[in-house]
């Protein structure tokens, strides 16, 4: 299967969960990524897997709890409310050290919101977000064909370091359609899953648990994850980046957002304005050296997010000070479009005699 | 259009039933068969219960922004309600293609627009399929923009329609040529000022 196919980002994310060897999907319906669960139901059985409707969002998370003990590849998706719900389960899987994948097509927010895209979840995805001290592999790819790389990545990076990794997408990513690529790359080269609970026939018992009372332990279970994070941040931030080197603007933004101000900045350098973009891929680990180093010459960081501003807070952490960083923020379902974007930059740049 | 050349971007809208979808759908198939960049984005909002329906579809040659669609270069309408919705948005110099089957008024638009009144409910009656109204409209849009010909759009067909729907291709493919002839007999209400 090399040849270019017309696939919803939602139909494209689930078909390539199965061509990475997702064994068992749970979930429960939520615009705007009701395909997933349509697509995973049909075809999981068709290859013999696992697909089940639960009754919950947190009936989905405890599911995917029970079948990653197994030792299984395992997933669930939902939106933006159907995610908090999912908190809990997500805090137990990082206490338990549990691989998983959860993908969250986000639509508007607070509460119930509206079923628009947007990229309000940021701050919920990458601190973790349900409680303890945590952390969770955040993908937030710009377009169907890397929602789709993104997959099989995100399978490897959970069963390598034990933990849930959550690919970020939005409305506007779910439910576009886009030529893609499907096919079956050589994945990484994995640990075996001696801790799994397979049945203790013949060798120690496996515990699975988040639960560590006897004095000094949970500190040092916090410490063993910390050290594992770190290794996260050291080897897996992926962020591309373009004509940053004489730019005096640099756009920062991720998912859709990125694709506009891609389109943007091309116009401004048609206009002889000297600007670039920062484009994480990761969301966490975040791409803080990347930035850092941009920020060592003196130039404007603009950030662009589908929110009141949440990565423009990672962004300013990476620039530490050394340079001004401002937001072009659209929050609620609005989408900023390359006009809005490049007037944005028009202000913020010197203008050159011509 | 860009520096690099091509980029349409196109609203397609009118009610459920009508076949807007599919015809989004359509275009996006034979636009990615044809070797372009291509998004199709369906309206998924509250709107969809309310009976109307829209899609955007992004064509270029090079990498799309956003598939979200503004302010549009064409605009397809099938019904009145679309036409108030979505004709005020079009760009200066943009294109409509609207079923005067059902919409018995002309918009008031600004004088650089091209409006091609096309009766696709009747011509698709006259096919024999009442259905393919859609395709008649899509076939004026594909002659009238000339990026890509109905016969593309014919061979792209399978691949977009059910299989169940699958003995319809060759009537849906002459509605195709249909709107194609109709548009480049040319019914344009007014000349097209440059």
């Amino acid at each position: 299967m090399s040849e270019r196919v017309l696939m919803c980002g939602n139909e494209a994310l689930a078909e390539a969960a199965i061509i990475a060897g997702c064994d068992a999907y749970f979930g429960y319906p939520i615009t705007p990524q009701n395909e997933i669960p349509a697509y995973m139901s049909r075809r999981m059985p068709e290859e013999g897997r696992v697909f089940v409707q639960s009754e919950s969002e947190l009936a989905a998370i405890s599911m995917v709890f029970g079948a990653s003990a197994t030792g299984k590849r395992t997933m669930t998706s939902s939106s933006s409310p159907g995610i908090s719900l999912m908190q809990e389960g997500i805090s137990y899987l990082a206490g338990a050290e549990l691989p998983a994948v959860v993908v969250n097509v986000m639509r508007g927010g607070p509460g119930l919101g509206n079923i628009g895209p947007s990229q309000c979840d940021y701050f919920q995805a990458t601190r973790g977000g349900g409680h303890g001290d945590y952390r969770t592999i955040v993908f937030g790819p710009s377009s169907v064909q890397e929602l789709v790389d993104c997959m099989p990545l995100a399978f490897d990076l959970a069963d390598q370091y034990r933990m849930t990794v959550v690919v970020l997408a939005d409305g506007i990513l779910g439910q576009m359609m886009e030529p893609i690529v499907l096919e079956k790359k050589p994945g990484r080269e994995l640990p075996p899953k001696d801790w799994a609970l397979t049945g203790a026939k013949g060798r120690e018992q496996n515990i699975v648990r988040s639960l560590w009372l006897p004095e000094g332990s949970l500190e040092k279970h916090n410490n063993k994850l910390q050290a594992k994070y770190e290794q996260v941040q050291k080897n897996e931030v992926l962020c591309e980046q373009y004509e940053v080197d004489d730019a005096e603007i640099v756009v920062v933004a991720y998912g859709v957002a990125a694709r506009v101000v891609r389109a943007a900045v091309n116009k401004a350098r048609e206009n002889r304005i000297k600007a670039g973009w920062i484009r994480p891929i990761t969301l966490w680990p975040f791409p803080t050296e990347q930035i850092s180093k941009a920020a060592d010459e003196f130039r404007i960081f603009l950030t662009v997010e589908m929110s009141n501003g949440q990565m423009v807070e990672d962004v300013k952490l990476a620039v530490a000070g050394k340079a001004p960083v401002l937001l072009h923020g659209r929050p609620g379902g609005g989408v900023p479009t390359v006009d809005e974007i490049l007037d944005k930059i028009k202000q913020l740049s010197i203008p050159t005699k011509s | 259009m860009t520096a690099n050349g091509f980029y349409e971007e196109i609203i397609i809208a009118g009610f459920g039933g009508q076949g807007i979808m599919l015809t989004g759908r359509l275009l996006a198939q034979t636009a990615m068969e044809a070797g372009k960049e291509v998004t199709y984005m369906p309206s998924y909002g509250a709107e969809v219960r309310g009976g109307t329906a829209n899609c955007m579809v992004v064509l270029a040659n090079e990498p799309i922004a956003c598939p979200v669609v503004g302010r549009p270069d064409s605009l397809i309408v099938m019904n009145k309600a679309s036409l108030n919705k979505f004709a005020p948005r079009l760009k200066t110099g943009g294109l409509l293609i609207m079923n005067s089957s059902l919409i018995d008024t002309e918009p008031q638009l600004d004088d650089s627009i091209e409006i091609i009144t096309v009766p696709a409910d009747e011509l698709a009656v006259e096919l024999g399929s009442p259905k393919s109204a859609n395709m008649v409209a899509l076939g004026a849009y594909l002659q009238k923009r000339g990026h890509l010909t109905p016969d593309a759009a014919a061979q792209a067909l399978p691949d977009v329609l059910a299989k169940r729907y699958h003995k319809t291709l060759p009537v849906n493919a002459e509605a195709l040529r249909r709107g194609a002839e109709f548009a480049k007999a040319c019914c344009t209400s007014r000349a097209k000022k440059q």
